[in-house]
């Protein structure tokens, strides 16, 4: 390999590129575009949850809890229905996820039992937004349950001893506040690297295919290595600068932690870069149409890093078949690395497992590309 | 019209019989696609790997730590001896959860003062992170009722000691075990439409563009709406095609229930096909090679995908942005096609969202004929 022909390779790739707005626009616009719409859009922090209401006793313990709800950040009451199937239209219609009736002998019962219950209609649709408006509302339920207890004990001039026998002290690590947009946007930069890598390579073989400009490269003393890194670099360093951008936004714009070392995490994005950037030059020349080359990087780089990363879906929830086949997606090493980084404050040592799976699947995607192109050569 | 608009439905399905890797497209990635989604994109939480430490040793600290090893959601991988040990199953994650009860728990719990459980939450996910919590308080706090029912027992309420407790029953419509793949199954029919069929059009009349053959058409005597709605047709039966077969996927793999009208859902099937059609041909008219027709719908689908509220609760986005998800015929087709699939509701409840979408294809039609016209000019 000759540095000299190496660098020309590499500055007719820039100047290309370069001479190309548009897609040196989708590469340097992509990680703001996604970023916002991600960092905004992406959101699965419950807050305001409309609900409505159906107080069948009308009394003023009913209207109490009813109080409780409406002080909770987590409910915004929408509507107070006279009737049931109001409620069932609201639900229907998706007004309210949440229908909160409270039966007519409600207060008689906790005055003569000292128990009594509260049905929560959930919108079971939408499961995820259930199950988490559940617990809220469970909380509220038993933050008034406290009270009452309270407020009756006081009566009959007794202390608090005994009302709450345990208390759970929960403690967040890494996401202290559980800010989804905490773990998203970190996860956002394997996908953001992933595209900007695979699509811009995988049009760059191609193009010189379909244009026949091939022959004239092949025809010059230029060695398959050669137009290989060549043609890497340029999108290299590129990919590079779009790891800048969205590290600034990330933690500039949306505040998101970053507790580990810039240098860990310019290590591991080369090395993921290298291996995206290899599967796009990998199918380019192979499949040598752009569209062709650039559809199919789409498909084995945006789903499979979207999907199965762990990205947003927790790998260890999904079933263990599908948990295996995430074993060979490489945006799950880099997805655990950047997070981890990202918000544990990682090094090196402790992410050695992944970074060594990365290594891995670089040097064959590497060795894999070269070796497709040199026989194509023949 | 018709005359004239026929060959060109023949000429699509034609080309689409003797294009091998076309039809092969049409049929298997949305197959895997759906059977991929439908796996993995979940935020259901069924287990919960624990990791426990009890510095007690007490029986009550013993009974506490067997309520989470004997709860289906808990999966304990490891008991440990000290507090680093815990502390290193949640920095390896080895561990999304670590419960320690510490020395004195027992005592505190027999004085009647709130006896603590410390619990470390890996709040990497928040969302799994938030489940898990709950998990936890609702074993704890049953824990804590039992507990005190048994006490109250013991010193036979002595001084007349009430216990008050408000229970909040679950009742989840349309979906009793909150099953988290009757939420994206249908979702991902939606999704998978919508990329299917802009790209499908917008290709097709690109390519045309590209290879020339846009410039015959263009000097026969076919008007350009004409050409639209003969585009448009054989794209909208495929439409309907890629719809059945995802939806039979849906039914009879992911086994989701269909409790709706199927008439209601074709009706909004019927709207939601036109008006991405229309976004396909509207975007044909301004990119002229495929690579241009390839990123820009990679640009205009992507938003669409997360406007839509098929992961991503469109309640907790920013005020700004759900303005924005109202011009998203996924929007409207997506509280459809869950609505029919799930609740069964008819056109009674669902005609804002069919409104909606055939506003939506209005405009969009109308906006891809009047660029078509300037496009060839």
């Amino acid at each position: 390999m000759r540095w000299r022909r190496l660098k020309a390779i590499a500055v007719k790739e820039v100047l290309q590129t370069w001479r190309d707005p548009r897609s040196l626009m989708i590469a340097l616009l992509l990680p703001f575009t996604q970023m916002f719409l991600f960092g905004y859009g992406v959101n699965l922090d419950l807050q305001h949850l409309p609900i409505c209401t159906f107080d069948r006793e009308g009394s003023q313990l009913s209207q109490d809890l009813l109080k409780h709800f409406q002080a909770s950040l987590y409910f915004a009451i929408v509507h107070n229905v006279k009737a049931y199937p109001e409620i069932v239209a609201a639900i229907d219609r998706a007004d309210c996820r949440v229908g909160i009736v409270i039966p007519p002998d409600f207060s008689e019962r906790l005055n003569d039992s000292g128990t009594a219950s509260v049905q929560a209609i959930l919108d079971g649709t939408d499961d995820n937004t259930a199950n988490i408006a559940f617990g809220y509302a469970a909380s509220v339920v038993s933050g008034f349950s406290n009270d009452v207890q309270l407020s009756w004990l006081d009566r009959q001039g007794r202390t608090l001893q005994q009302v709450q026998p345990m208390t759970v002290q929960s403690r967040v690590w890494f996401n202290e506040d559980l800010v989804s947009r905490n773990f998203i946007i970190p996860g956002l930069v394997a996908v953001i690297m992933a595209l900007v890598g695979a699509q811009l390579t995988s049009l760059t073989v191609a193009r010189e295919w379909e244009r026949g400009t091939m022959e004239l490269l092949v025809s010059t003393p230029v060695q398959s290595s050669e137009v290989m890194f060549g043609k890497l670099i340029p999108y290299l360093m590129l990919g590079w600068l779009d790891a800048a951008f969205c590290l600034v936004i990330a933690v500039l714009w949306f505040e998101v932690p970053f507790r580990g070392t810039l240098l860990t995490l310019f290590l591991t994005t080369t090395l993921f870069l290298a291996v995206v950037l290899s599967i796009g030059y990998l199918l380019s020349v192979v499949i040598r149409s752009q569209v062709g080359a650039s559809q199919i990087a789409l498909v084995v780089t945006l789903l499979p890093t979207t999907l199965l990363s762990g990205y947003v879906f927790p790998i260890d929830q999904m079933p263990s078949f599908i948990q295996d086949v995430t074993y060979v997606i490489y945006s799950r090493y880099y997805v655990t690395i950047i997070k981890a980084i990202f918000l544990k404050g990682a090094g090196i040592s402790e992410l050695l497992m992944p970074i060594l799976f990365l290594v891995v699947y670089a040097v064959a995607v590497v060795a894999l590309a070269a070796r497709a192109f040199r026989k194509r050569l023949d | 019209m018709f005359a004239r608009i026929r060959p060109i439905v023949i000429k699509e399905f034609l080309e689409l019989k003797r294009d091998k890797g076309a039809r092969f497209l049409l049929v298997v990635p949305p197959i895997i696609q759906m059977l991929l989604f439908g796996y993995a994109a979940s935020y259901e939480v069924y287990h919960v790997s624990t990791s426990v430490l009890d510095l007690d040793h007490s029986q009550e600290s013993r009974e506490l730590i067997s309520r989470f090893t004997s709860s289906s959601r808990f999966d304990v991988v490891k008991v440990a001896q000290s507090q680093y040990e815990i502390d290193e199953t949640i920095d390896t994650s080895a561990a999304a959860v670590a419960l320690v009860v510490h020395a004195g728990f027992a005592e505190l719990l027999r004085k009647g003062q709130a006896a603590p459980l410390q619990v470390i939450v890996d709040g990497t996910n928040s969302n799994t992170a938030l489940i898990a919590l709950g998990y936890v308080n609702t074993i704890a706090a049953g824990f804590a009722q039992d507990y005190l029912t048994d006490l109250t027992r013991r010193v036979q309420g002595a001084q007349g000691m009430r216990q008050v407790q408000v229970t909040l029953e679950q009742r989840p419509w349309f979906n009793p075990d909150l099953n988290g793949r009757w939420f994206f199954v249908p979702g991902v029919m939606g999704t998978l439409t919508l990329v299917m069929i802009v790209n499908l059009t917008a290709f097709a009349v690109v390519r045309e563009r590209e290879v020339g053959t846009l410039e015959q058409i263009m000097v026969s005597p076919i008007r350009p709406a004409e050409f639209i709605l003969g585009k448009t047709v054989p794209f909208f039966l495929i439409g309907l095609g890629e719809v059945a077969l995802v939806v039979a996927v849906g039914l009879l793999w992911f086994r989701v229930p269909f409790v709706g009208n199927p008439f209601v859902l074709l009706l909004g099937t019927a709207l939601f096909l036109l008006s991405t059609l229309a976004l396909g041909l509207l975007i044909s008219t301004v990119c002229s090679t495929q690579q241009q027709a390839f990123a820009t719908n990679f640009f205009v689908l992507n938003p669409f995908f997360i406007l839509s509220g098929f992961s991503f609760p469109i309640a907790s986005m920013p005020q700004v942005l759900q303005w924005f998800t109202y011009l998203n015929p996924l929007r409207y087709y997506l509280i459809v096609i869950r609505g029919t699939f799930l609740k069964g509701v008819g056109v009674n409840v669902l005609w804002p969202e069919f409104l909606a979408m055939a506003i939506i294809a209005a405009v969009l039609l109308t906006l891809s004929i009047l660029r078509f016209r300037k496009s060839l000019e």
